[in-house]
């Protein structure tokens, strides 16, 4: 027995020592000049993806990212470029060539922003050893795609330092959304000496080597528990950023930020933080403190047009029209959104009125279509049609698809079973073409229709229906060098018809983005690419 | 001395009194078998037989209640989020789906997986354990590591590694529940028996020249049943819950067919404004387990050689 | 005794082989690729990922690699958090884990067979069936369950604890009490299961007939012989407990190693899988042998030897 007791008394210990493993320590809430510190709660779902500015993929990282970095242009809380580290910009006449003039902007440990500072972070996301995921969103640049791809040398990048305060920019072809692109984060600039010293910086992000030309610093990141940035006195524009400090602590679960919201300990919920919970939206309606605007993204499903079955556009267009998007979204998704109607989503320039390339929900239609499709399969009766939809594990996901699923059957009569499985697998499945339909979305970089419409210019890549068109593609290489605008979004227009009327996709609804935030706040709201900018927000006592 | 002639033994003066030898040897109790013994000592078990009750009427829903339900358990029908109702007695889910008839639905599919689990644990678990008890030293040694090796290697690489050479279904998931859970019930009963296979009984009987076989069949596993019962009613829920999380993962059952543990998954978020989407499943949860667990209790009772009267 | 830990010590390593080409082997059988984006890649980017991270190694050479950087403990940068070494992030993670595991050990140790041993005492009688009942909800509410509830009316309805997060003990508590609602109620049953086959052996029969206590007869003798079921249920228990719950995680938000177990393997991400794979194999097999050396101390009856057979 003694031993027995012993053995508790080890397991106490035990406790008790472990116990100094909780984290935490004393904040103080005064600036030093003893004002109140303005400070914003925030969540986010899991430690941030990368820390690099190049290696960055999501909204997650991008939103910490614009915190601590700058580019030449910056986003206004609108989504429209506004001034960043260019002090001024000069385009020449076609359109191909941008002279940049750096302002006098320090990096948080005092070294001046230089042009080198661009040149080298560009260059770094586009050399092939790096492995950025998203250098191609550099392809702009004459000769990037090239050295991306192995076959092109950095020299012939077209990236030209002429001093350090001016960089010489030149494209491939005229780019009329090039100063959304420049605030975009893999074009941040990095701190080439540091980066020189030490190419591990980004991998302690709270490390004295992380330095940021940002409105905020990074001052703490403690894995899986929370983030802290500070304001950075060294940052240009200092005096329009309002916040103190942002402590952002890290909730996976939906369930859990929305109870921390209820209680008061976080100030905002909604992209690119942690979303609202589903289950929540009914009660933030009647309320009256939910906050919708139009997202620049897609819900759809893709169909596999080299399929049997799906290879036939009018069981394609039957499917398309016999979903009932305005039932979906007021029942299942309840955030508001759109009902899908093209590919390019409402927030676009010139794509603002939803197209009516096909009569969502009518059933007649459907029938029809479907009718003209079994014949040209040779099939007599819908239930000999057997389809497979498939979609990625959530949640979310799953329920859209069953709701789908049932209009299918319900109103065609077509056997439909649902297959799920992990992202991973579900993006290899996808690839390999090895699918009839399946879940897809898409949220645009920048807010310009080519950013949707270039995904089906070519068979690969993100094209994964096997549908190509000569004449679509045509019309895209015309967007690529067309001057005036309305041209341009003419030819965009033209190329969406083409494409909405073979059905290699489904729109199902254009993304809405959710937001709650306690009274206190000010200024913050989503961007119709799902950003929010620190700088901006304010908090009020 | 006695006059053998005045003894006269006359027929008349015996009477026949018929077999009394049986009767003589007749025990003053009635004689019964071990099983109706147990089987009379469990029915004198009340709360056991609640549970049995219990058990009967959940799987007789399950079989019979979707068969005969206005709805189906996929069925969609436009009262999204309705509370319980004459209509929808347990009330709807977020795609309007009635969850009465999923509950019963889901009974098939957690229960079958549960009771699979459960008698798979106790085939291989309790051999496995009495075995590597009983021999001891090396064979023990490498029995019981080959056990560890299986808890430790990821069980979900597993499931996704059967759902590449089977179909997405009950199959993989009973095996990749079953590949880890019988270890537990294995290390129980190895040091069930390792603590009784010392005892004065178990030595006399392997004095008397029984064999391993019979001294694990006959003595060891009976005295060792209370522990094994009690594991058995914890492989159960676990199973149960095993689904759940599988599926939360996409390993699970495919949509739109569910589980009680799915559906309890899928409605714990709710929680503040559709309580009953996780009150039902969570119920149905509690009350199979609690039945498991009086039945289980009652059959150790009733089983255990030591209790006997 | 110590030949017997050094013949352990053996097997440990020959099972640490196994675990280990068994993960290797499982992990790159399935399908799904660690670097798979929504955006698709050029093929040089792809060949440049896998030649970083040595996936363009015929397997064998790989398997080797795996075998020599596990055996030197270094598993690599994670393919998915690609700033962050696999054994920083055991490193932070595992001391939260613990923590939380021992505090929810305790819990269940203590309050278990406290509950099994006064079910036993009253055997059929009310506090007997109160004590099951309560077992029964602990076994049968699923842990998810009974975070939500727990942090929906004790933490946000009552404000009696915090809601979520790792700052502090009190952020402690209700997590450690849903890890710890399961495993307290199975040694509850446990505990009574086998109290009420000791208070009905021969040698509590002996001292009872020798007038000895009710008292000293449960606590020193019964109780003692009863706990060893539960102490070889613990084993693989602490290792489990220890090494932290990815739902219990997830809905209190905290910092632990139980969610690199599942979402390792849901990213593909090899090297975090085998080092938490490596990991927790290390620390069961040690549990598993100092219960084994636990066992000796508890139960005289019970002799370690090495090799030879007792058979």
């Amino acid at each position: 027995m003694k031993k027995l007791g012993t053995l508790l008394l080890l397991l106490v210990s035990g406790i008790v020592l472990a116990a100094c493993n909780f984290g935490g320590g004393g904040d103080s809430d005064t600036t030093e000049d003893g004002e109140a510190m303005k400070e914003l709660n925030v969540s986010i779902t899991s430690d941030p993806p990368a820390f690099h500015p190049a290696l960055a993929t999501d909204t997650t990282s991008g939103a910490i990212l614009a915190s601590a970095f700058e580019g030449l242009t910056r986003l206004d809380a609108k989504g429209e470029p506004t001034e960043g580290m260019a002090e001024k910009v000069e385009v020449s006449e076609d359109g191909k060539t941008y002279t940049y003039t750096l302002r006098d902007a320090k990096w948080s440990n005092g070294d001046p922003v230089i042009a080198q500072d661009f040149e080298f972070a560009w260059k770094w996301a586009l050399d092939p050893e790096n492995a950025a995921d998203y250098a191609y969103q550099l392809y702009y640049i004459v000769g990037a795609e090239e050295y991306n791809n192995g076959e092109g040398s950095a020299d012939d990048v077209g990236v030209k330092v002429i001093d350090e305060k001016t960089l010489e920019v030149t494209l491939v072809n005229p780019t009329p959304f090039f100063d959304e692109l420049t605030a975009f984060y893999t074009y941040f600039p990095v701190n080439s000496k540091l980066a020189e010293e030490n190419p591990d910086w980004y991998k302690d992000p709270s490390g004295e080597d992380f330095v940021g030309n940002g409105p905020f610093n990074l001052d703490e990141f403690a894995s899986a528990d929370h983030i802290t940035l500070s304001k950075n006195d060294n940052y240009w524009d200092k005096d329009n950023v309002a916040l103190d400090k942002v402590n952002i602590s890290m909730i996976e679960s939906e369930a859990t930020a929305l109870k921390e919201y209820q209680a008061g300990n976080l100030d905002y919920l909604g992209a690119p933080f942690n979303s609202i919970d589903l289950n929540a939206l009914d009660g933030f309606k009647e309320d009256g403190t939910l906050n919708v605007s139009d997202q620049a993204g897609t819900y759809m499903i893709v169909f596999n047009t080299k399929d049997e079955i799906l290879g036939n556009k009018n069981i394609r267009e039957a499917l398309t029209i016999a979903i009932d998007r305005q039932g979906l979204i007021d029942n299942v998704t309840k955030g508001e959104q759109k009902p899908g109607s093209g590919l390019v989503p409402l927030t676009m320039t010139g794509f603002e009125e939803p197209a009516d390339y096909f009569k969502s929900n009518d059933i007649e239609a459907a029938k029809a279509a479907l009718e003209k499709g079994l014949t040209e399969l040779g099939l007599d009766s819908p239930a000999d049609l057997k389809i497979k939809l498939s979609y990625n594990t959530s949640e979310a996901h799953a329920a859209i698809m069953q709701f789908v699923q049932q209009g299918w059957s319900k109103n065609l009569g077509i056997d439909v079973s649902l297959d799920n499985s992990e992202w991973q697998v579900y993006l290899e499945q996808l690839d390999a073409g090895e699918y009839q339909a399946g879940r897809y979305g898409w949220v645009g970089d920048f807010n310009d229709p080519i950013n949707f419409l270039e995904i089906y210019k070519r068979d690969g890549g993100n094209n994964q229906t096997g549908w190509t068109n000569e004449e679509y593609t045509n019309l895209l290489n015309q967007v690529a060098t067309e001057t005036d605008e309305a041209a341009r979004t003419q030819y965009m227009k033209d190329a969406e018809e083409i494409l909405m009327s073979e059905f290699p996709i489904s729109p199902i609804y254009f993304y809405t983005n959710l937001s709650v935030k306690q009274d206190s706040v000010k200024n913050m709201e989503a961007d119709p690419m799902g950003n929010v900018q620190l700088k901006y927000v304010d908090v009020e006592e | 001395m006695i006059d053998k002639e005045h003894i006269k033994l006359n027929p008349e003066d015996f009477e026949v009194v018929g077999e009394r030898d049986k009767e003589a040897e007749q025990l003053s109790k009635k004689s019964i078998s071990f099983w109706e013994e147990v089987l009379r000592r469990f029915m004198q078990n009340k709360l056991a037989l609640v549970g049995l009750v219990l058990l009967s009427i959940i799987i007789l829903g399950a079989i019979f209640v979707p068969m005969f339900s206005e709805f189906t358990y996929r069925q969609q029908n436009g009262d999204y989020n309705a509370a319980p109702s004459s209509k929808y007695f347990f009330g709807t889910d977020d795609l309007g789906r009635d969850i009465f008839v999923r509950v019963w639905v889901g009974a098939r599919i957690s229960i079958f997986i549960g009771f699979a689990a459960a008698v798979i644990d106790l085939i291989i678990g309790v051999a496995w354990g009495a075995i590597a008890g009983m021999r001891g030293g090396r064979v023990d040694e490498v029995m019981m590591r080959i056990a560890d090796v299986l808890t430790a290697v990821p069980y979900l690489l597993v499931v996704i590694i059967l759902l590449v050479v089977m179909q997405p279904g009950l199959l993989p998931m009973i095996i990749a529940i079953s590949i880890t859970g019988w270890v537990n019930m294995a290390r129980i009963t190895r040091s069930e028996i390792l603590k009784l296979k010392n005892q004065e009984y178990v030595l006399a009987a392997r004095t008397l020249g029984a064999s391993t076989g019979h001294l694990i069949m006959k003595h060891l596993i009976p005295n060792a049943l209370g522990a094994i019962l009690v594991t058995m009613t914890l492989t159960i829920p676990s199973a149960i819950f095993t689904e759940a999380f599988l599926s939360y993962l996409g390993l699970g059952v495919p949509a739109p067919l569910a589980s009680w543990g799915t559906m309890a998954n899928d409605g714990y978020p709710a929680l503040a404004n559709a309580p009953w989407r996780l009150f039902f499943p969570a119920a149905f949860i509690c009350l199979t387990i609690f039945a498991f667990n009086t039945v289980g209790d009652g059959l150790r009772d009733a089983l255990d050689p030591k209790l006997r009267k | 005794m110590i030949s017997y830990i050094a013949k352990r010590l053996v097997y440990i390593l020959i099972a640490m082989w196994l675990i280990i080409t068994a993960t290797f082997f499982l992990m790159r059988l399935a399908p799904g690729n660690p670097f798979a984006s929504e955006r698709a890649l050029p093929p040089a980017i792809q060949e440049s990922l896998n030649a970083q991270y040595g996936l363009d190694n015929p397997w064998y050479v790989q398997y080797k690699d795996y075998l020599i950087n596990s055996a030197k403990g270094d598993f690599g940068t994670s393919m998915k958090y690609k700033y962050r070494e696999t054994n920083d992030m055991i490193a932070e993670s595992f001391p939260v884990s613990m923590t939380l595991g021992l505090e929810a050990m305790f819990i269940a140790v203590a309050f278990g067979v406290l509950i099994g041993t006064i079910a036993a005492l009253f055997h059929n009688k009310w506090p007997d069936y109160l004590m099951t009942i309560l077992a029964v909800l602990g076994i049968s509410i699923p842990s998810f369950v009974m975070a939500t509830i727990l942090q929906y009316y004790l933490a946000l309805q009552l404000n009696l604890f915090p809601i979520a997060g790792w700052k502090g003990f009190a952020y402690s508590i209700l997590p450690a009490v849903a890890l710890a609602s399961t495993p307290m109620a199975f040694i509850a049953k446990l505990t009574r299961s086998s109290m009420l086959e000791e208070t009905n052996s021969e040698y509590v029969k002996m001292a009872k007939a020798k007038g000895i206590s009710k008292p000293v007869i449960v606590f020193k003798h019964a109780l003692r012989n009863a706990l060893l079921p539960v102490v070889t249920y613990l084993a693989p228990l602490t290792a489990g407990v220890v090494t932290g719950s990815f739902v219990i995680e997830k809905i209190f938000s905290i910092p632990g190693l139980g969610k690199h177990f599942v979402t390792s393997i849901t990213n593909r991400d090899y090297t975090v899988i085998m080092g938490t794979t490596v990991f927790y194999a290390v620390i069961l097999l040690l549990a598993v042998l100092i219960v084994d050396i636990l066992y000796s101390f508890i139960d005289p009856r019970i002799q370690l030897r090495g090799g030879k057979s007792n058979d």
